[in-house]
């Protein structure tokens, strides 16, 4: 791994802190407050690829563990990782890992509708598809509860995916990070 | 530098050791997940208040560490009453309250960078396998000095398009940011390598 891709790893990590302090955004008709920060993952992965957008994940999760305020709301420290909803900070590495290999996947022709599903599935499918079995297994409360309580968030997320799947492709365009993957069609 | 989550103390568990506050922790969380009714996980809970006597804190930091995870206990608390029993249901808060201020406490009572210290000495087993330790640490730093960095960008670009009269959305915004941080990564990378 070059000095570059170090780089490249914490910026991104820095990025995910900014997105961070975004004021989130109130949506009355859910209730939900809905916060810049989960769509760091897909942009880390859409933007640097599967490894690198991991690995940028990976080292915010252990900044916030160590104890710096850098969840929205000034969150941090271990306690985070205690609570029931742990599932859904860990899974951003997951979240990272899938968006960005299905956009490398996708890298020679990637459209929204392409970026757009890599966002989705790595973001939302992937990311439920941890915090909510962890819910469920550390709360002791059945899938479908944990689903049920987690499911408000889903039309933000989905808004999300649809801002980064954009900023992907206009990053593309304008400076590409991902090399296409050799002897694909 | 961004201010972390640490409370300045003269408390033995200011004192302590970061390696062994974190091994506590895992042991405590371990015990506390196997604790099968209510009054065991409230001594564990009454315990943990205790050692934030110990440590100083009082009843506002204790309850801020609780705050966050307010709405989701109370949900899981009448999830638990709802599906299985009163006991089940106390027993499931009183855990989580335990664990997540126990978990607190290592944070408030240990410097960040005595946290990456152990972070550090636990990867160095695995420089064998090949993980250059010496990589991770630089790009713990480079984050941690980078925050500010892209705080102040994001400023700049939202006061050039204020400027010229378009009102800065998120997508707007964020684009213009990360490419200024990719072009900057270019730059730092070189002037890293030049130096070592």
């Amino acid at each position: 791994m070059s000095t570059r891709d170090i780089v490249l790893i914490a910026l991104f990590a820095a990025l995910m802190a900014a997105l961070g302090a975004f004021p989130p955004l109130m949506i009355p008709a859910i209730a939900v407050p809905i916060t810049a920060q989960s769509m760091g993952p897909m942009l880390a992965g859409g933007i640097l690829g599967a490894k690198r957008g991991a690995l940028s994940m990976l080292l915010f999760v252990a900044l916030v563990a160590v104890g710096l305020p850098l969840l929205s709301g000034g969150r941090g420290g271990l306690a985070v990782f205690a609570g029931p909803t742990a599932g859904f900070i860990f899974g951003w590495i997951a979240a990272a890992a899938v968006t960005g290999a299905l956009v490398e996947r996708f890298w020679r022709g990637l459209n929204f509708v392409t970026a757009f599903l890599a966002a989705t599935v790595g973001g939302i499918v992937v990311l439920y598809g941890i915090g909510i079995p962890w819910i469920s297994l550390v709360g002791g409360v059945p899938l479908a509860t944990a689903a049920t309580g987690s499911a408000a968030f889903i039309p933000g997320d989905l808004i999300k995916a649809g801002l980064a799947a954009a900023a992907i492709l206009m990053v593309k365009r304008a400076y590409p990070m991902i090399r296409p993957a050799h002897g694909r069609p | 530098m961004i201010a972390g989550l640490y409370r300045a103390g003269d408390s033995p568990l200011h004192r302590m050791g970061a390696g062994r506050k974190l091994l506590a922790l895992l042991a405590a969380g371990t015990l506390v997940f196997a604790i099968p009714s209510p009054w065991p996980a409230a001594a564990v809970l009454a315990l943990v208040l205790a050692l934030y006597g110990v440590a100083g804190f009082g009843p506002r930091l204790v309850l801020r560490q609780l705050r966050p995870v307010a709405v989701v206990l109370a949900v899981l608390f009448t999830a638990q009453l709802w599906l299985a029993t009163p006991g089940e249901a106390v027993l499931v808060v009183l855990r989580f309250a335990a664990l997540i201020l126990a978990a607190g406490l290592v944070t408030l009572t240990t410097r960040t960078a005595d946290l990456v210290a152990v972070i550090e000495r636990g990867l160095s087993p695995l420089s064998r396998l090949g993980l250059d330790v010496a990589k991770v640490s630089l790009a713990i730093s480079l984050t941690i000095r980078f925050i500010p960095t892209i705080g102040q960008i994001a400023g700049e670009v939202r006061e050039a398009q204020v400027a010229r009269g378009r009102s800065p959305s998120p997508l707007t915004l964020v684009v213009p940011v990360i490419i200024r941080l990719l072009k900057m990564a270019d730059e730092i990378a070189e002037a890293i390598d030049a130096r070592s």
